[in-house]
Order: C-alpha cells, then structure tokens, then sequence
C-alpha cells in the first residue's frame, strides 16, 4: 500500500499468521473494559494505543523478579537488567532495518528525539541564514524545536504547502530546496490528516543535493514495516507508546557517523567515559546520549511490543488496518453534513472530520457517553488547522485491534449527535 | 451515567443555534479576545460601558455549542447591569460549575444561567461554559492582552 513498506524479514514471515482480529483483541485487557457502561471502542490511537497483555507482563516481570540499575553493576540482577535493556536496543535495530544497533538511541518519545537531534547536530551544523524544511503537516514537536533553533542560529524555516486533499506540494518542496538549505525534517505520515508521505522521493531528492533529512515516524511506525535504509534518510525517531509499548520511551535512530560526530545531548551518569575537574570524556555511541538512569522497563517493554507485532507482522497489520480505513471512510461519507479532512489517496488508519454546524468538541463528548473514544482539537497541528481554516476536528484514529464493529459504532455515535443538534 | 440531556439542554442549543448578541462594535469602549488551547475556541468580546454601566455587550468568534450558548445568554444576562454586578455573577456561576455534585448551587440568583447545571457532570467542558466569562473580565480590566482558560 506504500513505496516504503518492505517485505516482512526473516522470521516475521514465517510466522505470521492468518489475521485473527479477535484473538488479538483479547490480548489487550483495556479493551476488555467498559466507558460509561459500554463496551469500550478506542479509536484514539494516533494519540497513544493500548498494551498488549505481554508488554504488561513484561514490566511487572522486570520489576518483581530483575529490577536493578544497568551497566553499574556486577550482580547477577543489574547484568540480567543490562542485558534486556541492550536485548531490546537490537530488537529495535532489526524492527526498523538499521545496521546497528549503536545507531539506537533510546530517548522519551519523538519529541524528545527532535529536540535532540535540534540540540547537538542542529547547533554544530545550522548557522545564521541556513534554512531548515518543514511541512505544514507537521506536529508541533517538528516544528517548536526548529524554531528555537532558528531563534538561537539565526536559521530561517521554509514550509512546503500542502493541497486541499492534504498532500505536500511536490513543487513546492522542489523550489525550496536551495544551497542554503541544512535539514529537511518531514513527518512520514500526518497524525492528523493520515496522509502518507512519498519519503523516499523525498529523500532523494535532498540527498541529490546533499541534505540531511530527518523524518518523523511517530505515526508511521505502528502502521507498516520500516526500514530505515530503504528510506534512505539520516534520522528516524518515534514514540513507544504510539507502538503499544509503555509510555516515556522512545527511539532515535540515526546514521552512525553523524552520532559520532555529534556533541552530547545532556551530561550526567552514563554517557561518559572519564570524568575529571580538568575535562570529562564520552562514552562511546549511543551510550554517550544517554545520560542518567533511564526507562529500563519502558525500553523491555518496547522490545516486547515489537516482539509481538513481529509474531502479527507489520505487512498484515498495514493490510488490515487499509481494510479498516477504507470501510471507515466509506461508511462516514455517508452521513449527510460531515466531511473527512484529509482525502489523499496514500493514507494510514486517521480519520479526521468535521461536521455542518456542530463544533468537534461536542461531537466528542457526546460519541464519549456512547463509550466511543475519539479525539477532538487541533491535534498539534495549529498550523495545518490554520491551512484548512478551521479551528478543529474530530479524528478517529484506527489500530489492528479495531474492528468493523468499532466504526460502526462509532457511526451510530456520530448518529446520536446529529439527533442531539438536529 | 452523566446524561447528555443534561448539558445539552433546550436553552442551551437554542442559544447554540441563534446566539443572541453576535456581532462587532464599531463604538465598543473595550474589547478583550479569549481562547481555548484545548478545543481551539476563540471568542472576542465587546463592552459599552458608560458611568459604570455596561449599555451594550457582544461577541464574535468559534466556538462549540457550550462556549457559544454561554456566550450568548451571558451577554442577555449583562445588558443594562453595572459593571459591579457582573462579578458576583461570575462567582457564582463559576461555584456552580465547579461545586461537588451533592452541593445544591444557588440556581435563583443565576437565573436563566442556571441552565449551564449540567456542565457540572462534564469536568472537560467546564471550560467552554467559563470562557466567555473569563473574556468579560479581560474586557472589564481593559487589557487587551488575549486571555486563556489555563
Ligand atoms: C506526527 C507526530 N510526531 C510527533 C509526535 C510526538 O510524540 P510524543 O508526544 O510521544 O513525543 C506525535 C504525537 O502525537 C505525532 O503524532
């Protein structure tokens, strides 16, 4: 369904099953529940998805049987803590295609990721004048941490436009490529619009003229395969907990060489090599990001997510979840006054809206009472509200574990709020 | 379970509908804009206050059914009332947004404003029935910096 999407490897194909929504469903206790005395849909996942049983499992395991600090000790429990910690560093490695696994850097999300990449990289390589692409897509954290950047450089922004159906304007990004320009930072896929990016023509086209390129991939990992090689840029970040891991944990990746070359991020515990009054030296790549204690648990639990996906598949998740979408769309279309936002023909499982007449926020509290959980805002896109000049949307966001039952409750939600306004 | 029909009463979706009061003025003698960061609700509000008495009241902006309605009737509730009034009136819709359930709020004194009760059971939406009322007082202290509901 994308250029990006690559063949399962290795053993993801072997194993990969017929998709069985309901069994899948049942590995997530929180669906299980009820909101408002209903069963619950949970269609917010562009926000953050629910944990599978196992990802659960593995925290509390990690906590009642191995807790200890990592790469400190010489017991027993602080060498089996460092070796799931660096266990799910590799699992992460292979999860996106990256050639090593000293190219992982875990951080708290993918904002956390953008900031740093601002922060050392950005610092060293963008000066006055130098101009940084962005899109009008992207979520806040892809463009706060450019604009501090350029606050503190001097760098100037430069903003491809999108197209009413919610694609960039290729052109446009075309013409805004120039000599001065230092980084393209792109998200792979609109968290608000679900549009998915032609990346790696993207890609090319900045490397044609010897641009870095960082792409946001916080709302396309849990959607389809990666592969950061194919891809061809030079960052990748993402959160855990929008791949249904724990929260607090997230990825950069990036190239090798540009990690060596960059400065620390912060300074503290860890990320050093020698420490002295006269001048301290860093610890080798990717530790010398990684400063402090950090999410041990998270880190486990993210390596047990994408265990677990890898067992489902990411090819069958994208092929399912296009299913989904498709339905989805199909049967909102129908409803007289509302309109989809967002209607490229390459799209990941988003479904924003809006609706004739009736603000989003009370379309969502009234679809809420009927245990339907969808977000409402702007989504951290101000700038891409202000394009379609609306305040809001409404936005059902889908994952493998919706099913058709979910949309069409969502649809007799949307029902009730027209009967409500109507 | 918090009813629906509760927040989203007749009055309110009247008001929803054909918000009383909304347009500019040319002759305000103070205006102040609010805005929601959460749902995006933008409102600007317009005063004519003349010896301390509030002549005229309007609004313009986006806003959902709560904010709008609130909006409205709380330019109906103002017209003609001292600038002095309008706090205690505040105060006391604020205390019935935000009392605990089991607290009987001072429905007479609020009047018709009495209809926002059901928000009460919508901590989330709080917010959007205060907005309009937060923006008032921008407008009353004459700033004109935009006020938030943070
Ligand atoms: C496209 C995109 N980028 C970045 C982020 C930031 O992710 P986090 O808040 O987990 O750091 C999000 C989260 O909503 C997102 O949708």
């Amino acid at each position: 369904m994308t250029t990006t999407t690559t063949k399962p490897r290795g053993s993801q194909a072997a194993k990969a099953p017929a998709f069985d929504s309901a069994a899948i469903r049942s590995d997530f206790p929180l669906l299980q529940t009820q909101s408002h005395g209903k069963p619950l849909a949970y269609l917010d996942n562009a926000a953050t998805s629910q944990k599978p049983q196992a990802v659960i499992a593995a925290a509390a395991r990690y906590y009642t049987t191995y807790n200890a600090n990592i790469h400190r000790g010489v017991y027993k429990l602080s060498v089996d803590a460092t070796a799931a910690y660096e266990a799910a560093r590799e699992k992460v490695a292979r999860f996106i295609n990256a050639p090593s696994e000293r190219e992982i850097v875990f951080v708290r999300g993918a904002t956390e990721a953008v900031n740093l990449v601002a922060a050392t990289w950005g610092m060293e390589n963008i000066h006055s004048g130098d101009e940084i692409v962005l899109s009008e897509m992207e979520h806040h954290s892809n463009i706060v941490p450019w604009q501090l950047l350029a606050r503190r450089t001097g760098a100037v922004i430069k903003v491809i436009a999108i197209s009413q159906h919610g694609e960039l304007a290729m052109d446009h990004y075309a013409q805004l490529l120039s000599d001065r320009t230092r980084l393209v930072a792109l998200t792979h896929v609109s968290n608000a619009l679900g549009t998915i990016n032609p990346i790696e023509r993207i890609v090319s086209m900045a490397k044609a003229r010897g641009i870095p390129v960082l792409i946001d991939g916080a709302q396309s990992i849990p959607h389809m395969a990666i592969d950061v090689r194919k891809i061809g840029c030079d960052f990748f970040v993402f959160s855990g907990h929008k791949l249904y891991a724990p929260t607090g944990i997230g990825v950069l990746w990036a190239k090798g060489e540009l990690l060596e070359k960059m400065p620390p991020y912060q300074g503290g515990g860890d990320m050093i090599s020698t420490v002295s009054f006269a001048g301290s030296t860093w610890n080798d790549i990717p530790h010398k990001f990684e400063a402090g204690t950090p999410h041990i648990s998270g880190a486990i639990g993210l390596g047990v997510a994408i265990d677990y996906l890898g067992g489902i598949g990411m090819d069958a998740i994208a092929e399912y979840e296009h299913d989904l979408l498709m339905y989805a769309t199909k049967q909102l279309n129908r409803i007289p006054g509302l309109q989809i936002i967002g209607t490229a023909p390459e799209k990941a499982a988003v479904i924003s809206f809006i609706m004739e007449n009736i603000h989003p926020h009370d379309i969502g509290t009234i679809v809420d009472g009927e245990g339907v959980a969808i977000r409402t805002g702007h989504h951290c896109c101000q700038p891409l509200m202000d394009h379609y000049n609306i305040a809001a949307t409404a936005r059902a966001s889908l994952a493998f574990y919706n099913n058709r039952e979910d949309v069409d409750r969502l649809v007799a939600a949307v029902e009730k709020v027209k009967e409500v306004f109507n | 379970m918090s009813d629906l029909r509760d927040l989203y009463q007749q009055t309110i979706l009247d008001h929803t509908r054909k918000p009383r009061n909304k347009h500019e003025m040319p002759d305000a003698t103070s205006t102040a804009d609010g805005h929601n960061r959460l749902c995006g609700d933008k409102i600007r509000l317009f005063l004519k206050v003349n010896a301390g008495i509030i002549e005229d009241i309007s609004f313009t902006g986006n806003g959902c059914a709560i904010s709008t309605a609130s909006a409205s009737m709380m330019t109906e509730a103002l017209k003609g009332k001292s600038v002095a009034e309008a706090q205690p009136l505040f105060e006391l819709f604020h205390t019935m947004l935000t009392s605990p359930m089991d607290q009987e709020p001072d429905l007479e004194a609020l009047n018709k404003l009495a209809v926002f009760s059901g928000v009460r059971e919508f901590p989330v939406r709080v917010k959007c029935a205060t907005l309009p009322w937060h923006t008032l007082q921008a407008a009353i202290k004459n700033q004109d910096a935009p006020v938030t509901t943070e």
